[in-house]
């Protein structure tokens, strides 16, 4: 479904992703998890074109988004074709980014409309479908404003679903909730989950990635050091390394 | 006194000084109609990376701010024809001038606006699949407008008042209109009848603009 071979990104003098290989397999739910500045944000924008990488592959698919050829520099595809292959990708961020002038059922209609060229009323009813799932049709006609953190968070995943992703990423989906708005985020993922959708999820929350990952993935400065079954990486055997992350004694 | 003690002089002073208020409302309407685009073309430009780009459109800006309205008011009017050998009537040097001055100050107040902009929004639209132009005018470009509201009414209310610099290149404007008037009478009256007329035209600028920041209150950023 998705694969990224060797992936090297950096920022100035910063080497941020330092020859990252990852494949994620349909209906696999993923967590990608490691301390802050591992590199697993840049990972995942990486794998949505939101950076451009400077070398490796990355495969959306089947589909080369982006290949480097021996010692060069990394093609990606044409814009036009770059764009609808990033279709196949959904993500949502850290801090929603919901649009602000929009209502949430304009927020989940509008990029049907102007990129899937939906009508109104289809557009309308996939918007509602998925407003009522994640349990918000009675604010469709709110502004993001006027909604909690949370649900703007669960507007944004029903905006990212609309479009009929064939993968969905979360960039620490969690991070800016309380715990109390976090569970309700993570009830909608958990939902997702059950319905064997591909996800990749960067986050925090250990409980979460344990029970509802399949696979979890442990990056340390910008490379892959544990991939593996989420109840072996994050279980009672786990590594001195994950241990030290997530703070138990590694006795 | 020679007016405001006789309603029937006022209102003759006023009638004479129509054609100038036309006059000026049309340098005030021009003015905003090709600036307002420009200035959002030119904050783009200056916004581009290449700086082939980017720096001659920041001279540009550099020196509509940077020199008198009415030098350059001078300048355009005189200079054009012998540029070009075309000729250009007191009227549209005006407007030129105006609207090259205007839109480098409307380019920097939309730059900041885009700027203030959270970089997120653009990136939840390419995520989403938008084009460039369709995140620009769905996206940015209603956010902006919010945004720069109140700048943009500052411009604006100066703009009515900067209308009478156009009297130094001889347009009948209301404020040569009303100079001409006080000097044929000796009277600074007819200079007070045409303040009040700015008075009033912001007043309706005012109203306008406070009717569009209601109707932008729908959401908070």
């Amino acid at each position: 479904m998705l694969q990224a071979i060797d992936i090297k990104k950096r920022f100035g003098d910063n080497e941020v992703l330092k020859g990252v290989t990852m494949r994620v397999s349909r209906g696999e739910v993923v967590a990608v998890i490691g301390r802050s500045g591992s590199g697993k944000s840049t990972l995942l924008r990486c794998l949505n074109h939101l950076e451009t990488i400077d070398s490796g592959s990355i495969l959306i698919g089947g589909q080369a988004m982006v290949t480097t050829g021996e010692g060069g520099k990394p093609q990606y595809l044409r814009e036009r074709d770059l764009r609808g292959l990033c279709l196949k990708m959904g993500l949502v961020f850290q801090d929603y980014n919901l649009f602000p002038h929009y209502s949430v059922l304009k927020n989940l209609t509008a990029p049907q409309q102007l990129v899937l060229r939906r009508s109104p009323q289809d557009a309308e009813q996939t918007a509602m479908l998925l407003l009522e799932k994640v349990g918000l049709a009675e604010k469709a006609r709110e502004y993001p404003c006027n909604l909690s953190g949370g649900q703007c968070q669960r507007v944004a995943i029903a905006r990212a679903l609309a479009m009929d992703p064939e993968i969905l990423c979360f960039d620490e989906p969690t991070s800016a909730l309380d715990p109390q708005l976090t569970q309700e985020v993570l009830a909608v993922i958990r939902q997702l989950a059950r319905e064997k959708r591909t996800m990749i999820v960067v986050t925090h929350e250990m409980n979460f990635a344990r029970d509802v990952a399949d696979r979890v993935i442990y990056m340390e400065n910008g490379l892959i050091v544990e991939d593996g079954p989420a109840h072996q990486i994050l279980g009672d055997e786990r590594s001195a390394a994950i241990r030290a992350f997530t703070g138990d004694r590694a006795d | 006194m020679i007016y405001f003690n006789n309603p029937q002089a006022l209102m003759k002073l006023v009638l004479s000084m129509q054609d100038g208020l036309i006059t000026t409302l049309t340098i005030f309407a021009s003015t905003l109609l090709f600036s307002i685009p420009l200035g959002m073309v030119v904050a783009l430009l200056r916004m581009n990376r290449r700086r082939i780009v980017s720096i001659p459109i920041s001279l540009y800006i550099l020196v509509m701010r940077g020199t008198p309205l009415m030098l350059q008011i001078f300048a355009i009017y005189f200079a054009i024809p012998t540029l070009t050998g075309q000729n250009l009537d007191r009227l549209s040097a005006t407007i030129l001038a105006f609207s090259l001055n205007y839109a480098a100050y409307f380019a920097e107040i939309f730059r900041g606006g885009m700027m203030s902009i959270p970089v997120g929004q653009r990136e939840a639209s390419q995520v989403l699949g938008f084009t460039k132009a369709q995140t620009f005018f769905h996206i940015t470009l209603p956010q902006v407008c919010k945004r720069v509201l109140l700048p943009v009414s500052n411009e604006v209310i100066t703009l009515v008042k900067d209308t009478s610099l156009a009297n130094i290149i001889a347009v009948a404007e209301l404020f040569r209109a009303a100079k001409n008037e006080a000097s044929r009478t000796a009277s600074v009256e007819p200079l007070f009848v045409a303040g009040l007329f700015y008075l009033l035209m912001n007043g309706v600028v005012t109203l306008v603009f406070s009717h569009l920041g209601r109707r932008m209150a729908y959401y908070k950023d």
